[in-house]
């Protein structure tokens, strides 16, 4: 179903609503995990493995007990079952013998001050054996075991057709996506108290509660009643948050003190503390006919997963199943493979796998254009996929998928003007300004598509409880509010389903049912169908109350829950996937958003440097809920597809991170951040609550490969690599 | 070390007593004093997200050393707006109503940014705010509303002083 802009209360469905949080965050006054202050608390602080790879002889942890204000210091020894990990349990809480990244944390300590707390843990004493560390992806899977479970997480091969056809025109290259980091503004930060029952609770910025919970739970050997998480505020997460960080560190040493211990990680540890996007070598093969119609594809895909699975067998299927990207392609052959090494542990971030594909398929299709002598917009829309056409996987579209639509929409959007002149306008800035006569501009288009939703038969779900007492809404689900309007969303769908305009947003914790993650551009359909589902039934409750009454506008809600509340959970799920068989095929997805991005940078080729001037985008929105949120999330997603074109990368040498600081590790600022013009492509997609699509993951995805284009259209070098460093310009 | 020392934040003195004399000012105002408004993004200077004012100019609360700001008026976040709650000011206001607000964690320094600005700048073009803003990072946004925002409550100051 999908409905149109709702006026009869005041920020309904498709209004500019705003956040209920905002007034709270402007004045500061919102409380953040990092935040949180409980009396008597103690600092908690982890010791790290200096090392990619060593054996532990000993720890002598006697130097650290020694120091006044230190209450506890733990070990692998202190951990009930030292096990943990998003979706496979293969990573140790505290290193048992063998450290696998630099980063793994080998102790924790909790102390009076965090001073203290630092201070104890460099008076550990661990006598580490170092070893060889594997840090090259290419050589894993020939190198020694660097853990019981081998060094694969996913080897995963799709067919399609015959892959051994070949169109007369053949392009093929070989593309690298450095590791990029979340980022996120608000460190990993919680705080976890002992209670009276035995049990602990926890307050802590995370992506998805109860999958935190199981873990801690699991390992505290505790029962997961006794396990309660509470979510604090949250400074951002874009796939970061979805693996537990110090949630298990907080729980032991508060259960072992027995007083509330808060641990919020320095930005530096931050670093090394999250996973990050997955690095990636691909190659790809594409062969079509003279009129640019594609005819064969191959690719073999290389994603190094680091020390521990985390989310790689996924990000491996994606990036698989979506390497052609939105375009109709009869004969393929993909091998896509994800290693472990001794670098660090990879996982989710916004784009999931999709990113790393996107990059390399672009820069095919601009090769393919340029071969066949066809326009580069021209040849998308000459292969772009519709409904009803098929995936890679066999898989047939059911729902909407306007790729043609995004492509014409973003290509038709007016250029910007030329650059002002004013040194803050050039590339390098007012601090290395490029000569005015050497800045040559380019233009480059890409566009990418991902699945929304888990995949490969998982069993996805939401839970949402709607309560009105004496005319009081109040909406409760586990859902993370990370920054991207959730909690707006909540009151949105409420009023637009009762009718009545004060709605409460309960805070998020796991007395509730779980809402599955917030990531998978997974919340507005999941969560926002739970909460839809929780409305209706309670409306049909008061409908009923009202004796079926006809005006369904004019329900008095306050007279009708005076006496007894109304109270009604309700629970959302998607259609059912299936896993891929042996040959990669499947109906292995929910459902997909496209979009499409126009960049026009300006280049000095011969300084290197590179200033983003516009970006415009066309975006399959399914319906637009939210106008602001739908800006928000595209122009906040592309500034990220921006840092991976032209900043952002974890360096990590020898297995150790080298820039893990905002002052090494660059982010876009204010002045790196292009103008954004977006338009939104509406096709209410099929049984999606009010037809809408999660939005945030197809900005980050093609805005990347769109400013490489623009940097070879201006530059004429090959650009191969993100990001794009200022010797990749330069010859 | 330790010792005691006054600070003047907000228009009122607040004792800081048994503090080790190395903390930084972003941890006495947060952990001593309960101003969390400025919130610790990088404890290094270049994200900003503990902007506050130190005799009208604005700093990084993280690099400067609490004891060095003893005599200095200091304003935070939370000495900005009316103290009713709710209340906000033209910016904090600009800010929620044009979705420049996503995690909210960069907001805090970001408004203190812009009300530093203002202030001294009524009528900056749009480089003049990326400019004053480069210092404050923000990783939700990609900074588009912000600017709107910037924009909206210049225009409003402009609107109500002719």
């Amino acid at each position: 179903m999908s409905v149109d802009v709702d006026t009869r209360v005041a920020g309904g469905i498709g209004q500019r609503a705003i956040r209920p949080d905002g007034i709270a965050k402007v004045r500061g006054e919102f409380s953040f995990a990092g935040d949180l202050w409980a009396d008597g608390m103690l600092w908690g602080q982890a010791l790290r493995s200096p090392h990619p790879s060593a054996r532990i002889r000993s720890i002598d942890i006697g130097p650290a007990l020694a120091i006044t204000g230190v209450h506890a210091v733990l070990t692998a020894d202190d951990v009930p079952l030292n096990r943990y990990g998003l979706e496979h349990r293969d990573q140790p809480v505290l290193a048992d013998d063998i450290v696998r990244y630099t980063g793994e944390p080998v102790a924790v300590v909790a102390a009076e001050h965090p001073d203290t707390a630092r201070r104890a843990c460099a008076a550990i004493v661990v006598d580490y054996e170092i070893l060889d560390p594997v840090v090259d992806p290419e050589r894993s899977v020939d190198a020694p075991l660097l853990h019981p479970e081998g060094n694969v997480f996913r080897d995963l091969v799709i067919r399609r057709g015959d892959p051994d056809t070949r169109g007369p025109v053949v392009v093929e290259g070989t593309y690298e996506i450095g590791m990029q980091d979340q980022a996120f503004m608000g460190p990993e930060a919680g705080l976890a108290s002992p209670a009276d029952d035995g049990g602990v609770d926890l307050v802590v910025s995370t992506q998805w509660l109860h999958n935190d919970r199981d873990q801690v739970a699991e390992c505290l050997g505790m029962p997961p009643e006794l396990v309660r998480l509470t979510l604090g505020g949250v400074g951002g997460a874009f796939g970061a948050r979805e693996d537990v960080s110090l949630h298990i560190h907080a729980c032991l040493l508060a259960v072992r003190t027995g007083r509330p211990v808060k641990i919020v990680y320095s930005r530096a540890e931050s670093f090394l503390g999250h996973v990050h996007r997955h690095p990636a070598r691909i190659w790809m093969r594409h062969s079509a006919q003279p009129d640019g119609e594609i005819v064969s594809f191959e690719s073999r895909i290389l994603l190094d997963g680091g020390a521990y699975r985390s989310s790689s067998y996924h990000v491996t299927a994606n990036a698989a199943c979506f390497a052609a990207g939105p375009y109709r392609v009869p004969n393929a052959y993909v091998h896509a493979t994800a290693v472990r090494t001794n670098n660090p542990p990879c996982g989710a971030m916004r784009g999931f796998g999709v990113v790393q594909s996107c990059f390399a398929h672009e820069g095919q299709m601009d090769r393919l254009a340029d071969a066949c002598g066809i326009d580069p917009v021209e040849l998308r829309l000459r292969n772009a996929l519709a409904p009803g056409d098929e995936l890679l996987t066999g898989q047939r579209i059911e729902g909407a998928l306007p790729v043609a639509e995004v492509i014409r929409a973003c290509a038709a959007l007016p250029l910007p003007a030329p650059a002002p002149d004013d040194v803050l306008a050039r590339p390098g800035g007012a601090g290395r300004t490029a000569d005015v006569g050497d800045v040559r501009r380019g233009v480059g288009f890409a566009v990418g598509f991902k699945n929304l939703m888990y995949a490969e038969g998982y069993m996805d779900g939401s839970v949402a409880r709607c309560r009105i007492d004496a005319g009081v809404v109040t909406i409760s689900c586990a859902a993370a509010e990370v920054g991207q309007g959730f909690v707006t969303l909540v009151q949105q769908i409420a009023r637009t389903v009762l009718g009545v305009e004060d709605v409460i947003v309960a805070p998020a914790d796991t007395a509730i049912a779980s809402a599955g993650s917030t990531s998978a551009s997974r919340q507005t359909m999941m969560s926002g169908g739970a909460v839809e589902k929780a409305c209706r039934a309670a409306r049909a409750e008061l409908e009923a109350r009202a004796r079926g009454g006809a005006g369904d506008d004019h329900l008095d809600v306050a007279a009708l829950t005076a006496d007894s509340p109304v109270d009604v959970t309700d629970e959302y799920h998607h259609r059912l996937t299936h896993p891929l068989d042996a040959d990669g095929q499947g109906d292995a997805h929910v459902s997909f958003a496209c979009a499409a991005h126009r960049a026009v940078v300006d280049v000095d080729p011969e300084l290197g440097l590179v200033r983003v001037v516009h970006l415009a985008t066309a975006q399959d929105v399914g319906r637009v809920l939210n106008p602001l949120q739908v800006t928000g999330q595209i122009e906040g997603g592309i500034a990220q597809g921006v840092g991976l074109a032209v900043m952002e990368e974890l360096i990590v040498e020898d297995g150790r991170v080298r820039n893990a600081s905002f002052t090494d590790y660059l982010i876009p600022t204010a002045l790196d951040a292009p103008t954004v013009e977006a338009t939104l492509i509406e096709e209410a997609e099929p049984g999606a609550p009010f037809g809408a699509k999660g939005v945030g993951e197809p900005p980050t995805i093609s805005s990347t490969p769109a400013i490489v284009a623009a940097i070879r259209a201006a530059s004429g070098a090959a650009c191969t690599r993100v990001p794009v460093r200022p010797r990749d310009i330069v010859r | 070390m330790t010792e005691m020392y006054v600070l003047r934040v907000n228009g009122e003195e607040h004792a800081v007593a048994d503090a080790w004399l190395g903390e930084s000012l972003l941890f006495v105002l947060r952990e001593r004093l309960g101003f969390a408004g400025a919130k610790s993004g990088c404890e290094q200077g270049e994200c900003g997200s503990c902007s506050v004012l130190v005799d009208g100019t604005l700093v990084c609360a993280c690099l400067v050393l609490s004891a060095a700001a003893v005599g200095t008026e200091i304003t935070t976040v939370e000495g900005l707006q009316p103290k009713e709650r709710g209340e906000v000011s033209d910016v904090q206001r600009a800010f929620v109503e044009t979705g420049a607000v996503q995690c909210g964690f960069c907001t805090p320094g970001l408004i203190m940014a812009v009300h530093a600005l203002l202030d001294r700048e009524p009528a900056p073009d749009d480089l003049a705010v990326r400019e004053a803003i480069s210092g404050n990072l923000c990783r939700c946004t990609g900074y588009g509303r912000i600017l709107e925002a910037v924009d909206v409550a210049a225009s409003a100051r402009r609107g109500a002083g002719a």
